[in-house]
């Protein structure tokens, strides 16, 4: 049995710093989760894929992630492989946690 | 130390061309990431959770203090200030940027290092004992074996693309401390009845999803076979090695489908055509190579502020008594430096202690460094007079913590905090076991034991041969952690037994406290230590301490 669609977002990393990076509304990328397209259903989520992967090569390894809204209505990660990347690791203030401070 | 030769230089230099230019046309678009990838593969450089990871090989584990120097330039200059010691004598940087890493790589030459053969399935980075050349109980120093294959695996044709990754170890003593009943091939140097130096040849051992212990393929092959025989190894495993699973692609499960008397048999009717086609110029090659690991040249020197200090000073005793092993001449010690500060993050070095270290090698240890698989940094040639301005030094950089070989000397992969391929976290794990026991001032109490924490099955801290391994998985969507009991990394290796099910995150210290307490409770007495309790009295003990609550559910 297919597995059910859950809602995602669209992530990669850039080709040049290696930042983790999120499509968001305009079709741009950006450095935070929250900022981040919330794909709702599968037919938006593979579309904003596919459109993705034809834009430019500077972008590297793109794939759906698991997401769900929070309490203010923006996305956020519902794993917690996400919640790293999109924090930073926790035994240094690197990363994302540092940068988007 | 052995030193490149210009071949050596010209063909680093000339590989870090050729990926300097692939790196240009990915950039420019040339090149697409699917033909990008395996080329930066090649180089060392992966694409982890938060950024670039560069993979530097060390070989043998062994660096000279303006290698260390480099190191920390680099850590500073491109990367956030510190390298990560990984469980294979390499080191990795973990935030490096694309354009940078060409640089990166020319920075490394300069100083005769590399990160070709850090990944992919080829031979890795040939590793060997971290007290090489030192120890007291050393048959033959391993390291002109280890360069040996070194020279003979890098770019060699034939094993570029084989079924899967191939990892070598290297052992010259007795006591095996580099793991060589868990590589695809390990190699133990002994001597046979005439004398004769040679090799204990081991295959198929390896940890991962499906842990195996190595089995004896040859119980002696004489020094100067070596070559041959390594790549008879390789030539029947690139043909029977499996390519439709890459689960089941590892020797071990050649070795173990075929069985090890099949292959025992193709390898030694390999090993015939084999030794002919050498004819000999291995051998010239080294001997070149192991005149470069010559004995350094040793000092006599009186030990009366050692003596005055040790008796003085206490933590200095302790630290005396803890990092320090017996050198093979009486008037020195092996010093291993802690890079497990309570509370810090396993195998990370700052590149201010980097450069202390490199700087206490220069100056009183001639010039020698090695970096063992447990994560920690080795002075091997530490003259005992020395001992008190190498301490003094080693205190001011926040480097003289007193606990190798004890509960907070813990391996640990980089886990979920960094690595792409991670289940759950390894690192803020082994901080808290180590602040814990820090806290309670059991440690040296609790005397020998090893900890080794994996943040996936592909096992990369070893958890299988910890006397007390943990494996961290994700168990529907939450960090969750098996522990495993009675695993050995040593001659007398053995894989450890699962205790039973998994612990969540905040549950994991206190679970490996109530293991402790319970050896702490059955010990025979205080010199019985871990790993023999548990052999004496088995798993059960551990397991009512782990479960309480099936306990009295059964009672």
């Amino acid at each position: 049995m297919a597995k059910k669609f859950t809602p995602k977002v669209l992530t990669a990393n850039d080709l040049l710093s290696g930042d983790v990076i999120y499509w968001n509304d305009n079709g741009d990328w950006v450095d935070a989760f929250e900022d981040a397209l919330y794909l709702d259903t599968e037919k938006l989520a593979f579309h904003v894929l596919r459109l993705a992967q034809k834009q430019g090569l500077d972008k590297v390894g793109l794939y759906l992630a698991d997401a769900e809204l929070g309490d203010d209505d923006k996305p956020r990660p519902a794993h917690f492989r996400e919640d790293f990347r999109a924090t930073g690791p926790s035994n240094y203030h690197h990363g994302k946690q540092a940068e988007l401070a | 130390m052995y030193s490149y030769t210009e071949f050596d230089k010209e063909f680093i230099n000339e590989r870090n061309k050729q990926f300097r230019a692939q790196v240009e046309r990915r950039i420019d678009g040339s090149l697409t990431e699917d033909e990008f990838k395996p080329l930066r593969l090649m180089n060392g450089l992966y694409l982890q959770l938060h950024a670039y990871m560069l993979r530097v090989a060390i070989p043998y584990g062994t660096l000279n203090g303006g290698q260390m120097r480099q190191l920390a330039l680099i850590a500073e200059k491109f990367d956030k200030g510190y390298g990560h010691f990984t469980t294979r004598q390499n080191i990795q940087f973990n935030w490096p940027k694309l354009r940078d890493v060409p640089d990166i790589l020319d920075a490394l030459a300069e100083v005769e290092m590399h990160a070709i053969q850090t990944s992919g399935n080829c031979v890795r980075n040939v590793t060997a004992d971290h007290f090489a050349g030192a120890a007291s109980d050393e048959i033959e120093d391993p390291r002109p074996t280890a360069e040996l294959l070194r020279q003979w695996s890098t770019d060699h044709p034939e094993f570029a693309f084989l079924g899967r990754k191939f990892k070598i170890a290297v052992t010259g003593s007795e006591t095996d401390r580099a793991v060589t009943k868990a590589h695809d091939i390990g190699l133990r140097m002994v001597r046979n009845g005439d004398g004769d130096a040679g090799y204990e040849v081991i295959v198929g051992g390896g940890l991962g999803r499906t842990p195996m212990i190595g089995k004896v393929l040859r119980e002696f092959l004489l020094v100067e076979d070596l070559l041959p025989y390594v790549e008879s190894v390789l030539q029947v495993y690139n043909r029977l090695g499996r390519r439709d699973n890459k689960y089941k692609a590892r020797i071990k499960i050649t070795v173990h489908e075929n069985g090890i008397e099949t292959i025992r048999e193709l390898v030694e009717k390999r090993f015939v055509a084999q030794r002919a086609a050498f004819g000999g110029n291995d051998q010239k090659l080294f001997a070149q190579i192991k005149e470069a690991f010559a004995t350094p040249a040793y000092l006599t020197a009186p030990l009366d502020g050692f003596v005055e200090l040790q008796n003085k000073d206490a933590s200095f005793r302790s630290f005396v008594d803890t990092n320090l092993s017996e050198h093979k001449n009486p008037e020195y010690s092996i010093m291993t430096i802690s890079i497990k500060a309570h509370g810090q993050t396993p195998g990370d070095a700052t590149a201010d202690q980097l450069r202390v270290m490199a700087g206490i090698a220069e100056d009183f240890a001639h010039n020698e460094l090695r970096i063992s698989h447990e994560q920690n940094v080795i002075l091997p040639h530490v003259h005992k007079s020395n001992l008190p301005e190498i301490y003094a030094r080693l205190r001011e950089a926040g480097l003289a913590t007193a606990n190798i070989g004890l509960i907070s000397d813990i391996i640990a992969c980089p886990g979920m905090d960094y690595c792409a391929l991670a289940t759950a976290r390894s690192i803020p794990v082994a901080q808290q076991i180590a602040t814990r026991f820090d806290e309670l001032k059991l440690e040296h109490d609790i005397g020998a034991l090893k900890i080794k924490i994996s943040g996936c099955i592909n096992a990369c801290g070893h958890h299988h041969v910890g006397h007390i391994g943990i494996l961290g998985l994700d168990r529907a969507g939450v960090e969750n952690y098996q522990i495993t009991l009675g695993g050995d990394h040593t001659e007398t290796a053995a894989i450890g037994e699962r205790a039973g099910p998994g612990f969540a995150y905040d549950e994991i210290v206190p679970a490996i406290e109530r293991l402790i307490y319970t050896y702490l409770d059955i010990r025979s007495d205080e010199n019985e230590v871990f790993l023999e309790t548990y052999r004496r009295v088995g798993l059960e003990p551990f397991k009512a301490a782990l479960y309480p609550e099936q306990q009295i559910a059964a009672e």
